[in-house]
């Protein structure tokens, strides 16, 4: 963390560990997470990416034997959102989630859509159908299905029914979205739109992703954090790292050397 | 080694067709048994007359109809928000541990001879039945209780079976969108199962209005259309099985002819199961 950080702030990793059971995942990261910006995440499989994402939603709560050390805290009103007084479902409330593979439930559109106000107890009608809308819009894909909000998603082509993933996380208005490679099981055309979307979006939220894909971090995120064996190796400015990276590791990486 | 697997081939699909042609032989028996008398009191009369009385030669099978329909009716009122619930627990809320026992124990629940579900209904239910709410105590009602509980196995196995069949990206879904772990469960798991739910409700009244055994301890038999969920009754099944004994001629053939509406309206409640269940594989 060479680069003094002049952002705003909307969430801070500290000191973060993360164990399956005995094995340990996270070794001691650190990041900032800055305000309206996109943060990538790149290294080699394995190395902790889906795991350190996770952490963020307290998606690994599901599991029992599962353990945070460390903090994370969620700015402007620092809560710490890995620790076990804070309730995951709150948390959950404030930090959205996109899948690898498009998940849909088996609803129409509009259902999958208002899913997260449903559970937030919306029954308004006219306001659920504002937000669904909206949300639909943000994600580009309401000229799309304007006609067909009433079919089933499954109905949808893979690159829509990723983007209505993302109108569904968005419908509820995230502080943070993390995205877990979204375009991994996307064709180029529908990638190069998720990327430009994403890229859309960091006006109305923070956004951190994970890629395997080193082109689309370059093209999309602000910040970079290269990680390796569950530790953050190097975090910079995007271009920065993809220059002139100043650890040897994150070179041989991103030049291909491994991974 | 082809030879062999040609043989083998071979038998199995001699023993497919002869269990294929025992079922078809049965069905061709009890329709040519019974169609007969159908024809003869005319199918309108059979199917919707009020009065069975067969020494006038009155053979009017309503009031069976709308008995089995009402104790399979209570049963799925009592079995299916129970069952229900059950296959929910097991599948989200058991340690593996306690499942491990769980699952065999509801198992067994099916293995209990009718007739011993039947002997406790009577000992213990229709007495309950009769001193707190009245009637006779052989009821629809007792029936009911007694084939709701009979229907358990059929429809938590299957229940359960189709909600751990889910790909876990529903629930995680759910969960990752705010969603209380009930709120995944009912507003995404269960819908994404439901053709399975639906089925194994389908299956557990085809055989709620097969038992008889049972049926016949509990339900009184009465010849008459039942009015209230408190009045003794007679199924489909049990009149069957009670005047199978002593009947001759025509008496005989309405026997028959009554197990071929039961037959038809199993064979519309499995083929419905099977197109439900198609439906959710693909
Ligand atoms: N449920 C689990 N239980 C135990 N170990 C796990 C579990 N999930 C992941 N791991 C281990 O934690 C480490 C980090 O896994 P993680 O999935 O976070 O990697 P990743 O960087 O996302 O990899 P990929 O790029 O392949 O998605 C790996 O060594 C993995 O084997
Ligand atoms: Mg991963």
């Amino acid at each position: 963390m060479s680069t003094v950080f002049s952002e705003n702030l909307k969430a801070e990793v500290k000191n973060l560990s993360f164990f399956y059971n005995q094995v340990q995942a996270l070794k001691h990261v650190n990041l900032p997470i800055a305000e309206n910006r996109i943060t990538a995440l790149i290294g080699p499989s394995g190395c902790g990416k889906t795991t350190y994402l996770r952490c963020f939603n307290r998606m690994h709560d599901l599991y029992p034997g599962n353990r945070y050390e460390g903090e994370i805290l969620l700015y402007p009103d620092q809560l710490n959102i890995v620790s076990s007084e804070v309730d995951p479902i709150e948390v959950r409330m404030r930090i959205s989630m996109v899948f690898q593979k498009p998940n849909p439930f088996p609803k129409t559109v509009y259902e999958n859509v208002a899913y997260g106000l449903r559970v937030r107890g919306e029954r308004r009608k006219r306001l659920l159908d504002e937000k669904v809308e909206k949300a639909l819009k943000q994600a580009a894909l309401w000229d799309e299905v304007r006609d067909r909000i009433h079919d089933l998603a499954f109905n949808l082509s893979g690159g829509q029914q990723q983007r209505l993933c993302i109108a569904r996380a968005l419908a509820t208005d995230p502080e943070i979205l993390l995205f877990d490679e979204p375009t991994s099981a996307l064709d180029p055309t529908a990638t190069l739109k998720i990327e430009e979307l994403i890229m859309q979006l960091k006006k109305d939220v923070t956004i951190i992703i994970v890629t395997h894909n080193m082109q689309q971090a370059a093209r999309v995120s602000d910040y970079t954090a290269f990680m390796y064996l569950g530790e953050i190796i190097e975090f910079d400015k995007t271009e920065k790292i993809f220059t002139h990276p100043s650890k040897k590791l994150t070179e041989d990486y991103i030049t291909g050397r491994f991974g | 080694m082809e030879a062999k697997d040609k043989i083998i081939e071979r038998i199995l699909l001699l023993i497919a067709f002869s269990s294929i042609s025992i079922l078809g032989l049965i069905a061709l028996f009890i329709f040519g048994e019974g169609l007969p008398l159908i024809w003869k009191v005319g199918p309108r009369a059979f199917i919707l007359g009020e009065r069975w009385v067969p020494s006038q030669g009155s053979f009017g099978i309503l009031p069976m109809i709308v008995g089995s329909f009402w104790v399979t009716f209570g049963a799925i009122l009592l079995g299916v928000p129970l069952g229900l619930a059950c296959a929910i627990f097991l599948s989200e809320w058991t340690p593996p541990l306690i499942a491990m026992v769980l699952r065999p124990t509801i198992q067994l629940l099916a293995a209990i001879p009718s007739v011993i579900y039947g002997f406790w209904g009577l000992i213990i239910l229709v007495p309950l039945v009769r001193n707190y709410l009245g009637g006779p105590g052989l009821s629809i009602l007792s029936g009911s209780v007694i084939l709701g509980f009979m229907i358990l196995p059929t429809i938590i196995s299957i229940s359960e079976d189709s909600l751990r069949a889910l790909p876990p990206y529903y629930k995680s879904g759910a969960l990752a969108l705010g969603a209380t772990h009930w709120q995944a469960i009912w507003r995404v798991m269960v819908p994404a199962a439901r053709s399975g739910i639906v089925a194994s409700i389908i299956l557990g009244m085809g055989r709620a209005i097969g038992e008889t055994m049972a049926m016949i301890m509990i339900l009184g038999n009465a010849v008459k259309m039942p009015t209230s969920f408190l009045d003794s009754a007679r199924t489909l099944t049990t009149n069957i099985g009670i005047e199978m004994g002593y009947a001759s001629g025509d008496h005989r053939q309405a026997l028959f002819a009554t197990g071929v509406i039961l037959f038809l309206i199993i064979m519309i409640l499995n083929s419905s199961a099977i197109a439900l269940s198609r439906r959710r594989r693909s």
